[in-house]
Formats: C-alpha cells, sequence, structure tokens
C-alpha cells in the first residue's frame, strides 16, 4: 500500500521543536536520525505517516517525529495501530517499540500483529534492559545479566526478537545496529515491505547495559563479526573469507573457509526462503556472526487489504438503509389504539 | 417503560383489578432447546399483539451433562393485555422437560399454577440425577399444583416416525411439540413457526418436516385433550385466551438489548456521519453484540475481534485517532481489563463507547446471571482522576436510545462513555415499535480540516471544552498525543504542578458540564413521602411495585436514572423533595453510595445479588416495611451502620 510517490523534503522536515530527552549518548539518537534520513528517501508525506509507540525510552520517540503521533500504553501500540490502520489504510504507520514493551507486556500484540500481517513497520529498538524504570534486568536480557531485580543474575533463558517473530507468522524480518550506516537501507526495505515489517534494532543503553552489543557493534569487531545478508548474494562475512554453508547432514549452517574467492560452498541468501530465515536468526553468536540486512522478505496479503476487502464483498449492491434495518425480524402492525382498560 | 406499549395513565395506574397477564417458564435440560423455545413462544405472542417480557436463565455450561440440577436452562415469559414490564414474579405454567428441570423450578410456581411434565423422562435414572428418591409425578408432592404429566418424548417419536431419523434426532423436536402445545394453550398461530422451522432448516428439509410434525402433533394434542378429557381425570388443558394489549399505532417488532444496542450504535453513527469501528473480544453475556455488529458492515460498520479485551479498546481507541467512532464493549471482567485504556482515551480526549453487559461478580463470578455491581467500575475503576460520562439501559428497548445517546457524548465531548446494560437486559426480548430515524436529530461531526486563525492548537477548547478532533491524514494538524499530561493548548509533554491541577480541572470540568435532560419521575409526585431511586434493569419490578404501591394509596414515586455520570442537574432538589428514599439495586449497594455522597441524602439500599431479577412482589414489600416503620423505613440492612443526614428532612 505504502505510496512511493516521492514528495520533496529533507530529514529536517521531520523534526519537531520538541527537545528531545534521552539520555546524552543514547543509541535512539542515532535511530532517530536514521528514521530522519529515511523518510525523504522513501518520499512518505508527513501529514500520512503516523509513529504509534508504547512505554519506555525508545516509545517517546513519536515526540520527536514532525508526522501524526500516538504515545500510546505499555505493550498496546500494535493494537492501536491495527486501530489506525483499519479505520485509515491510507496512512503510513510505523510502531516504535522497544524489548519489554514489544516482548514482555506486549508480547500477544505483537504475535497477533505478525500473524495478521497488518501493513506497517514494526521497529524494535533491543537494548537488553529496562531503561525508563532504571535498568532492570528485560525479557532479551542474557542469563546472569544483574540488574536492580536480579542482583545475583537473571536465570532465564531471553527471547530472540527475531525467531519470535518468524514464529509468529512475519514475512519480513531483518536486523540493525542503531550506529551503522546500514540502517537506512533496512528501514527503506522495511517501508517497501507490503505487511508487516519487523525490524530489530540492536540499540545501545549508555547507562544501564552499555556495549552489551560491542562484540559485533563496535567497529574493531565489526569487520569480523557483522553478517549483512543480501538477497542473491553468497553469505560471507570477514572481508570474504568467511562464509555460511549448509552442513545436510546436520541440518544446519556452519562456517566455512574460503580460500582464493571460492564461494562454490557457500550459501547464497534467498530472502524468501523460510527455513534459512530461521537458521540465520538463530545462529548462537561467538561461534557464527551477527546476521544482519534483510534476513526474510516474502509478502502475503495483508490484513488491512483483506478487512476492507471483505468489508467491500459484504456491502456490494447493499443500500444501507437504517430504517428498513430498524424494521426487520418478526414484525407487526398495531393499526389502532383500542386503549381501554 | 420497559416495554415501550404504551405509557400508564393515572387511570390505568389506579384501575383494579389489573389486566389479565400470565407468566409461562420453559424449563428443560440445557440440550433440550429451550431458549429456543421460548424465543419462538415470544415471537408468536408478540404477533399476536400480547405486551411481553422476557427472562432467559441459563447455565454457563454449553452442553452440561444431561439431566443433572445444573444443567437446566430455563426461559420465563410473561405476557399479557396490559403493560407487561417483567418476566413476572410466580410462573402460572411450568414446562418442567425432565425431574431436574421440574426440582430447580417447582418451588416458584404459583400455588395452583399449572405443571406440564414430560413423564417420559421421569425414570430411575432421571430421577436420581435429580436427586428425588420417589417419582413427584406419583408421589403425591406435587399436590398443591395442578399437574398434566403425559409421555412427551414418546408421543413426539410418533409423531416423526415417517421422516426416519434416529432415535437421537427424533428427541430433539420435542421441544417443538412442546412448543406446539403452548401455541394451542394460548391460541397462536403456528404460521410464522412453521415458517421458521423452514427456514432453519432449508439444507435439511427432512429436519424441518419432522420438527414441523411435532409442532402439530403437540397442537393436536391440546385440541384432543380438551375435547377428550385426555385420559387425564378430572383435569383438562384448557386454552386461555388473553387479549390483545394496547399499544401505540406504528410498526412493532421484538428486540433484545443485545439487537437494540448494536442497532443504536449504527444509528448513533449515522445521526454523527462517521463510520464505526467495533473491536471486540468474545465474553458473555456481551458478544452478542459483536456477532450482530459483524453483519452491519454495508453501514459502514468494521468489526475486528481481537486477542484480548485490551486490543479490542486499544483498536477502538486507535480508529476514534483516525476518524472513525471507536466502539469497544465487553462484560465486567473484560472491562476490568480495558481500564488502563479507557484513561488512555480519558486522556487523549478520543470519542470513544464502552459497553458493558453487566453480569455476576466479581472475578469470573455468573458469567451467565444477571447483576448491576459494575456501578463503582463504571464512575470510578480508574487510576488517577479519570472522570467519563455513564449511561445505564432500563431495557432491551432502552438500549436503543442510550446507545445513541453514548454516541452523542462521546462524539461532541471528545471523551469515552461507558453504556451499561446486564445480562437480564441483553438476552430478554421484548416488543418495541420501531422507530421513526427522522424523529431523531442528527449530530454530524467536524473533523478539524484546516488550520484555525491564531495557529492549530490540538489541545485548543471549544464551548464545551471539547478538543478539536485532527486526523491523521489532514494536512497542517500534524500533533503528537499520548497517555502523558498534556500542556494546555499544545498538547505537549508537561508535567508542571499547575498544568496538572489546570488540566485535570479541565477534564473534569468537561464532564460534569455535559448537557443531559433534567432527572424526571416516572410515576407518582415529584416530592413526597417516598422515592423509589433506581437505574438499570430494575426499571420494570420498581415501576410495577411503585404502580401497585400507588394503587394501595401510598405516597410512593419510582425515579429512574439514566444519566448515572455526570448526574442530571436538578437531581439534589429533586432527592431532598421526599422524605425516604431508598434504593433497589442488583448489588450490595452501589448507587445508594453514590447517591448519598453526591447530594448527601440518606438513601437507604434494597440490594438482591443473587443472579435473578428483583419480584414485584419484593420491592412492594420494601416499599410497605419502608413507609410503615418510620422513623428509618431501614430496609435489609442494619440501620446503626448507615449515617444519617438530618438536612435532607424536608
Amino acid at each position: 500500500m505504502n505510496d512511493m510517490t516521492p514528495i520533496a523534503t529533507k530529514p529536517k522536515d521531520w523534526e519537531t521543536d520538541q527537545e528531545v530527552r534521552w539520555c546524552p549518548g543514547c543509541g535512539d539518537y542515532a535511530i532517530l536520525k536514521a528514521v530522519q534520513r529515511t523518510m525523504p528517501e522513501i518520499g512518505a508525506r508527513p501529514e500520512n505517516t503516523v509513529f504509534v509507540s508504547g512505554i519506555g525510552c525508545s516509545s517517546r520517540f513519536p515526540y520527536y517525529m514532525e508526522t501524526y503521533g500516538f504515545h500510546t500504553i505499555h505493550g498496546r501500540a500494535p493494537a492501536v495501530a491495527t486501530g489506525i490502520k483499519l479505520a485509515n489504510p491510507e496512512l503510513d504507520v510505523w510502531i516504535i517499540t522497544g524489548d519489554g514493551d514489544a516482548l514482555s507486556i506486549g508480547g500477544n500484540h505483537t504475535m497477533h500483529l505478525l500473524r495478521r500481517n497488518l501493513n506497517c513497520q514494526v521497529l524494535l529498538f533491543n537494548n537488553e534492559i529496562y531503561g525508563l524504570t532504571k535498568g532492570q534486568y528485560s525479557p532479551t536480557s542474557r542469563v546472569g545479566t544483574r540488574s536492580p531485580s536480579t542482583p545475583l543474575g537473571s536465570i532465564d533463558t531471553p527471547a530472540n526478537p527475531c525467531a519470535f517473530a518468524l514464529g509468529s507468522g512475519a514475512r519480513f524480518v531483518a536486523r540493525g545496529i542503531d550506529i551503522h550506516k546500514n540502517l537506512v537501507s533496512v528501514l527503506k526495505a522495511a517501508y517497501a515491505h507490503q505487511g508487516t515489517a519487523f525490524c530489530e534494532i540492536f540499540q545501545n543503553c549508555i547507562v544501564y547495559n552499555d556495549d552489551v552489543f560491542a562484540p559485533f557493534a563496535a567497529k574493531p569487531n565489526a569487520a569480523t563479526s557483522q553478517l549483512w545478508v543480501e538477497h542473491g548474494a553468497p553469505l560471507v562475512f570477514a572481508g570474504g573469507t568467511k562464509g555460511l554453508a549448509f552442513d545436510a547432514a546436520a541440518l544446519a549452517l556452519t562456517v566455512v573457509d574460503i580460500v582464493d574467492g571460492d564461494t562454490s560452498a557457500v550459501m547464497t541468501h534467498d530472502q524468501t526462503n523460510r527455513s534459512l530465515a530461521h537458521m540465520l536468526v538463530d545462529m548462537p553468536f561467538g561461534e557464527f556472526p551477527m546476521a544482519l540486512g534483510v534476513i526474510y522478505d516474502d509478502p502475503a496479503p495483508t490484513f488491512d487489504s483483506a478487512v476492507i476487502a471483505q468489508n467491500a464483498q459484504a456491502s456490494a449492491g447493499k443500500k444501507p438503509d437504517l430504517q428498513k434495518l430498524l424494521s426487520q425480524g418478526q414484525t407487526w402492525q398495531v393499526e389502532k389504539q383500542p386503549h381501554v382498560i | 417503560m420497559a416495554t415501550a406499549a404504551h405509557d400508564v395513565t393515572p387511570a390505568e395506574a389506579s384501575a383494579h383489578p389489573l389486566a389479565e397477564s400470565i407468566v409461562v417458564r420453559f424449563a428443560g435440560d440445557s440440550g433440550d432447546g429451550m431458549q429456543l423455545t421460548g424465543g419462538q413462544f415470544t415471537l408468536s405472542t408478540a404477533l399476536a399483539g400480547n405486551d411481553l417480557a422476557t427472562f432467559p436463565d441459563f447455565p454457563a455450561e454449553i452442553r452440561a451433562p444431561q439431566g443433572t440440577l445444573f444443567g437446566v436452562s430455563a426461559f420465563q415469559i410473561n405476557f399479557g393485555s396490559t403493560a407487561i414490564e417483567t418476566a413476572g414474579d410466580a410462573p402460572d405454567v411450568l414446562v418442567a422437560m425432565n425431574p431436574a428441570a421440574l426440582k430447580t423450578n417447582v418451588q416458584s410456581l404459583k400455588i395452583g399454577g399449572l405443571i406440564i411434565a414430560d413423564e417420559g423422562e421421569f425414570g430411575d435414572r432421571n430421577l436420581a440425577k435429580a436427586k428425588y428418591d420417589a417419582n413427584p409425578l406419583t408421589d403425591g408432592s406435587l399436590a398443591k399444583w395442578q399437574l398434566m404429566a403425559f409421555n412427551i418424548s414418546q408421543l413426539t417419536l410418533e409423531a416423526v416416525k415417517p421422516f426416519g431419523l434416529g432415535n437421537k434426532e427424533a428427541l430433539r423436536c420435542k421441544n417443538m411439540w412442546t412448543l406446539g402445545l403452548a401455541l394451542w394453550m394460548f391460541d397462536r398461530d403456528r404460521a410464522p413457526i412453521v415458517d421458521w422451522l423452514t427456514k432453519k432448516f432449508a439444507k435439511a428439509p427432512t429436519l424441518a418436516e419432522a420438527n414441523i410434525a411435532a409442532l402439530n402433533a403437540g397442537h393436536a394434542y391440546g385440541e384432543t385433550a380438551e375435547i377428550s378429557g385426555g385420559g387425564l381425570g378430572d383435569k383438562r388443558l384448557q386454552q386461555h385466551h388473553i387479549a390483545v394489549a394496547p399499544a401505540e399505532e406504528g410498526l412493532w417488532r421484538t428486540v433484545t438489548g443485545a439487537d437494540s444496542i448494536s442497532l443504536g450504535l449504527v444509528a448513533g453513527a449515522q445521526l454523527a456521519n462517521v463510520k464505526m469501528f467495533f473491536g471486540g473480544y468474545p465474553i458473555t453475556p456481551a458478544s452478542a453484540i459483536l456477532h450482530s455488529l459483524s453483519r452491519l458492515k454495508e453501514f459502514g460498520v468494521t468489526t475486528f475481534q481481537a486477542e484480548d479485551e485490551i486490543a479490542a479498546i486499544a483498536s477502538a481507541i486507535g480508529a476514534s485517532y483516525a476518524g472513525q467512532l471507536g466502539v469497544t464493549s465487553s462484560s465486567g471482567p473484560g472491562i476490568a481489563l480495558k481500564g488502563e485504556a479507557m484513561g488512555l482515551a480519558i486522556m487523549t480526549e478520543l470519542p470513544l463507547v464502552i459497553v458493558n453487559s453487566q453480569r455476576g461478580g466479581p472475578s469470573t463470578g455468573l458469567p451467565t446471571k444477571t447483576e448491576q455491581s459494575d456501578l463503582y467500575q463504571a464512575v470510578y475503576g480508574r487510576n488517577g482522576d479519570a472522570p467519563m460520562p455513564v449511561i445505564a439501559a432500563r431495557s432491551a428497548a432502552d438500549c436503543f436510545d442510550c446507545a445513541i445517546e453514548a454516541v452523542r457524548i462521546a462524539t461532541q465531548y471528545m471523551t469515552p462513555v461507558m453504556l451499561l446494560t446486564d445480562g437480564y437486559i441483553a438476552n430478554a426480548a421484548e416488543p418495541w415499535k420501531v422507530p421513526d430515524v427522522a424523529d431523531y436529530e442528527p449530530f454530524p461531526v467536524q473533523f478539524l480540516d484546516h488550520v484555525p486563525e491564531g495557529g492549530f492548537q490540538p489541545y485548543a477548547r471549544d464551548a464545551k471544552l471539547a478538543r478539536p478532533w485532527a486526523i491523521p491524514g489532514t494536512p497542517g494538524l500534524l500533533h503528537r498525543i499520548g497517555g502523558i499530561e498534556k500542556q494546555q493548548g499544545t498538547g505537549n509533554i508537561e508535567y508542571g504542578p499547575e498544568n496538572h491541577q489546570a488540566m485535570t480541572d479541565i477534564r473534569k470540568a468537561k464532564v460534569d458540564n455535559i448537557a443531559i435532560p433534567d432527572q424526571q419521575v416516572e410515576l407518582g409526585e415529584t416530592s413526597g413521602t417516598l422515592a423509589i431511586v433506581g437505574w438499570g434493569s430494575t426499571f420494570g419490578p420498581i415501576h410495577q411495585a411503585v404502580r401497585r404501591a400507588r394503587q394501595r394509596g401510598l405516597d410512593v414515586s419510582h425515579i429512574h436514572i439514566r444519566h448515572i455520570w455526570p448526574m442530571p442537574k436538578n437531581m439534589a432538589v429533586l432527592l431532598r423533595g421526599f422524605a425516604h428514599i431508598l434504593v433497589p439495586e442488583m448489588n450490595t449497594g452501589q448507587l445508594k453510595t453514590v447517591l448519598r455522597d453526591q447530594f448527601l441524602v440518606d438513601a437507604k439500599p434494597l440490594n438482591k445479588v443473587s443472579g435473578q431479577p428483583f419480584q414485584i412482589a419484593e420491592i412492594e414489600a420494601a416499599i410497605d416495611a419502608a413507609l410503615a416503620g418510620h422513623p428509618g423505613g431501614e430496609v435489609a440492612v442494619n440501620s446503626d451502620q448507615l449515617p444519617s443526614i438530618e438536612a435532607v428532612t424536608p
């Protein structure tokens, strides 16, 4: 649905006059800039754009975008967004959420948004921590995370946002990093996708979880540990010296060395391959690189278009006549008033 | 009035004796089709021109184990030639399809009333399940009633024999046999039921024919039994003729509360000239509204069955933000889940209608039984100072006007509105004079479509203190809203103390000053000794009880409140005009507390939380007690526990 007719705006046109209230050095600033840079490139119209968020640091985002915006309640942004999109499918709807908002309190709504495939973009800012409530561990925190609520270290297994999304039926799954230049291209691909486009953005919380993603996000580690997937290209990383191959016997991916540029053993990325997507998002980091970029993109009919179509079909050829509607069912006519008691 | 058949004139109110009415209760296993039988009998009764009120009373279990006491499903109908406002206190006729149905219902039957029982179901096994030591049909224990027992099961099997149904399927036709007999007893036309069966079983014509045969056989049995005595000794089935009830000229239909609310919401949206978005989640007894609206898409209705109650209201809020009328509906437990989102709608000042079909609580409570115990929840049940208008419908027919009123207030004042009904209203059917749509004044909404002079402010106020409805897609009106406190005018985030005080005051003043009609007195004088003050579905029994008391010369008036919040402006003066105030409610005294709090009056409670509506006699007895037992007039609670406000004595 997303209208790609370009109109001329500059990133600055997407900034509001509101003072940004995130902590200095927060990854959210970089994501905000990336989104404001994306808007002109996709030709979005401010008046047709709605940012909907839940609660948390990330969810303050709409206040800083010169568009329509709705800062809703904790976890419920997908539900509010569903009402907005069904009421006016012409709108570009972006959902801004965090790991706690989308996967803890709002996990149910996230799941149903994805399975229904509402045409919208979901930007999940994953910082693996509850920032706004001062640093408790979150559903994506790794086992052993020490926080005010887990002084001895967290003990529950974290959720993997992209695996959750795929399991919920997502038709578009991508990953980006707050400060990485590729984020804009990920956002553009998400916007171009018809249906719920789920983007996990690794976002550094400088106050409560600083550098938790540094093993792959920090500049010195980027080259060896980031694998930016590209549809139709071999799955290579570490400057083209390593790649991912498929071990058929183990039904799993494996890392292979590329010698003399020979990538014949390396798998080619197919963004419409759901099984591959599952394997890419599930790779344990360390042994494997971090898969980034558009991991899965295979559009299916959207919920909003199906609702509109069914409404239209149900209404076709019917003239809405309220008086007639009220007069339906078993009726009888009282001719005169035999008012005798 | 409950049935809207006609307004009771003072002459009628004092007429004596009351015109004829009859109460029939059909009771059977939850799989016996008693609700269907009752529903069809209701239609035929309405078509015959009687006024009526019904009370479907069924268990929460869909198919409880057969023959058990807890699996009994009952349908009561009160019909007659005068205004009928309740489903009747005690039945005149009880149709009992098995021992469990007899056991659970016979005690409410009038002394001398008629029992029609299917003796084919009174075998040892069923008797044991109903915990009968001996067969009540033969042991004389039913002597204070008239008993007519015949083998309905056998008679049905014989009637449908030609159609070659299996035994189980054939016995399913029992309810139609029974209905046929009931139609004969009250001289009703079978043709509409035959039409209905033909339509219902269009894809299985054999089933249609079998059911029609059972219907006809039941009817014929009545005729024969009357002529021959039917082998029932000196007892004879009698045919009753109930005169046509006086009713206003025009087109009438039967309607349930759920139907009526759906129609009212559609009408309201049309009067407001907006499309409607309904977000719902299945819950008893509110689901019927979702069902009926999902069939009305051609009226600009989008329905969305959400993943939970919270998503249902949140999606409705989203739709309102985007320019449609958001509506959600539930019952108490679901309303509790929606609480936080209601606060969001209050904070963002978006129109929203929330329908609560109340049921017995707390927690899961009594899912299929009626109660009025969510009044506190409606008025006070949110975090923060969160004022929200609350309207209560008094009857199935009244739901239509109340729904329109809810839409009017929501869209004109940019506020969520709660509409209270209850399980009784939602399920009960009553005659309804089809209104003329042209009689309703439209209240079209005005979306802001341009930047006003002096600039756009999303929280600017009009004379009603409502903010503009500026919807996404409109150039020049970009803005952000949310649940965080807003700066006056701009709507930007603002936590300042003065601003929060001002915004809280504005939100309260906006709701307090909603224009609603003055409170009228339904029956009796506008001041005097005793006022019975009710709300919601207690209308029928209160009205009849007050009417009867007045016939006996008692100084009692009936006040029935539609606008629970804010209350009508004249309410304080009106209430203070009575020496005593009695508030019958199907809760432990919630409106009573609100009245005391708001008006410092010595309102006394009359409470019932049995899952059953009030009986007229119960309220009449309370009236007598209140008037006889001076100076307290206390009813049902210990007066020592109640504050007495001297100032209210006239």
